[in-house]
């Protein structure tokens, strides 16, 4: 017996039923109003901003390792993020690790956890897990060309009115908007 | 007196005690926002549920506002907060790569870490795909990071670029945020026939 909706058949699925029973967001100024305070005692505390992208860097680093401590010394990249041979000893990684129970956290609260895949109606699970894999590659690429993602761009140098941080900005979303129509299957 | 870290020598334990605990409230403002849902952030792409906009900009300028009235009443030394170097070639170009992985994808890195933590699999498999970034960055283009270093242009913000001080760039954001609050609702209240139930 399928969950009850309420909207539209045509648009049910898993995830539209289990949102039926799930507690609404908070106001978005208000919670862009608290992701700023955290933003702002980070930077009072450690002198730096968030970040995301260096986690999942020094998780590279330390997989490089398991190809050699040669290899990775010897790469430009991986051996910035050695930190004296403990890479997974990275507060960025330590950051995501509080981020993850936390988000679980509010999850929990609101109603929100369970296995899901997120998409729109008119694509399958896999063509999304597919999308999903090829989008973090770029998107993770892209945050090592730009030296920073959402988080360390756009938040952390937005607020300290990096230009670098606020033309990254405008790229990305730049790019999303015009390929938006293309990938509307996808999401609506 | 602030950043702490310019008077305090924090252990190895203690620093990474304190990135746990502000990487809960991170991660707590994430999915209470609704980042924890691809659908929820890349409707903004779609213009009917401004949310992505609405808390970066809002934490942004809070952020801001924060910084400045500390360093104005002394509190704060601006000077030694960490400035990541400005190359508009590469956060050009990263951008771009990074918007076409964020709409195609659905998260970027925080979010996809809200997404597993709420049982997301498609935020998993974009940290997988992000952990394949980072690798194939580092092992295939070890070079472009010797570009980005020769594109640089140093540390450089809106203030010593402009000669506007930090004061009126703030209250610039402050007002810009008040004026694209009213325009963002009417995008989505023109957009909401893009809405598809319940997300």
């Amino acid at each position: 017996m399928p969950d009850a909706v309420v909207h539209s058949p045509a648009r049910t699925g898993s995830i539209d039923a289990a949102r039926v029973r799930a507690k609404p967001y908070w106001n978005p100024y208000l919670v862009g109003f608290l992701l700023g305070l955290v933003l702002l005692t980070t930077y009072l505390v450690t002198g730096r901003g968030l970040g995301a992208t260096g986690a999942f860097s020094s998780v590279a680093a330390w997989l490089a390792g398991f190809a050699g401590a040669e290899h990775v010394a010897g790469n430009a990249v991986h051996s910035r993020y050695l930190n004296d041979g403990a890479p997974l000893l990275s507060w960025t990684l330590f950051l995501l690790i509080g981020a993850f129970a936390g988000a679980f956290l509010s999850g929990l609260q609101g109603g929100r956890v369970r296995p899901t895949i997120e998409r729109g109606p008119r694509i399958s699970d896999s063509q999304r897990m597919m999308l999903a894999l090829a989008g973090g590659f770029l998107a993770a690429f892209g945050a090592k060309i730009a030296r920073g993602c959402t988080s360390g761009q756009a938040l952390t140098g937005g607020s300290m009115l990096n230009v670098g941080s606020l033309v990254f900005m405008l790229a990305v979303f730049a790019s999303a908007y015009a390929l938006a129509y293309f990938l509307r299957k996808e999401w609506i | 007196m602030f950043p702490l870290v310019s008077h305090i020598e924090f252990s190895v334990g203690a620093d990474l005690a304190l990135a746990v605990l502000l990487g809960l409230g991170f991660g707590y403002c994430l999915e209470r926002a609704g980042f924890g849902s691809a659908r929820k952030l890349t409707a903004v792409f779609y213009l009917f549920d401004m949310s992505v906009v609405k808390v970066m900009f809002t934490a942004i300028v809070t952020a801001m506002v924060g910084l400045f009235v500390l360093s104005a009443i002394g509190l704060l030394d601006l000077s030694g907060l960490y400035l990541e170097p400005t190359s508009y070639a590469a956060q050009l170009l990263g951008g771009l790569v990074f918007g076409a992985g964020f709409i195609i994808g659905g998260y970027c890195p925080g979010t996809s870490i809200a997404a597993m933590a709420t049982g997301k699999k498609d935020g998993a498999a974009f940290a997988l795909g992000m952990l394949g970034g980072v690798m194939a960055y580092a092992e295939f283009t070890p070079g472009l990071d010797a570009w980005i270093k020769a594109t640089s242009q140093g540390e450089l913000t809106l203030p010593s670029l402009t000669g506007i001080s930090m004061g009126w760039w703030t209250l610039v954001f402050v007002a810009f945020l008040l004026a694209a609050a009213r325009g963002m609702d009417w995008l989505q209240h023109r957009f909401s026939y893009l809405k598809p139930a319940a997300v």
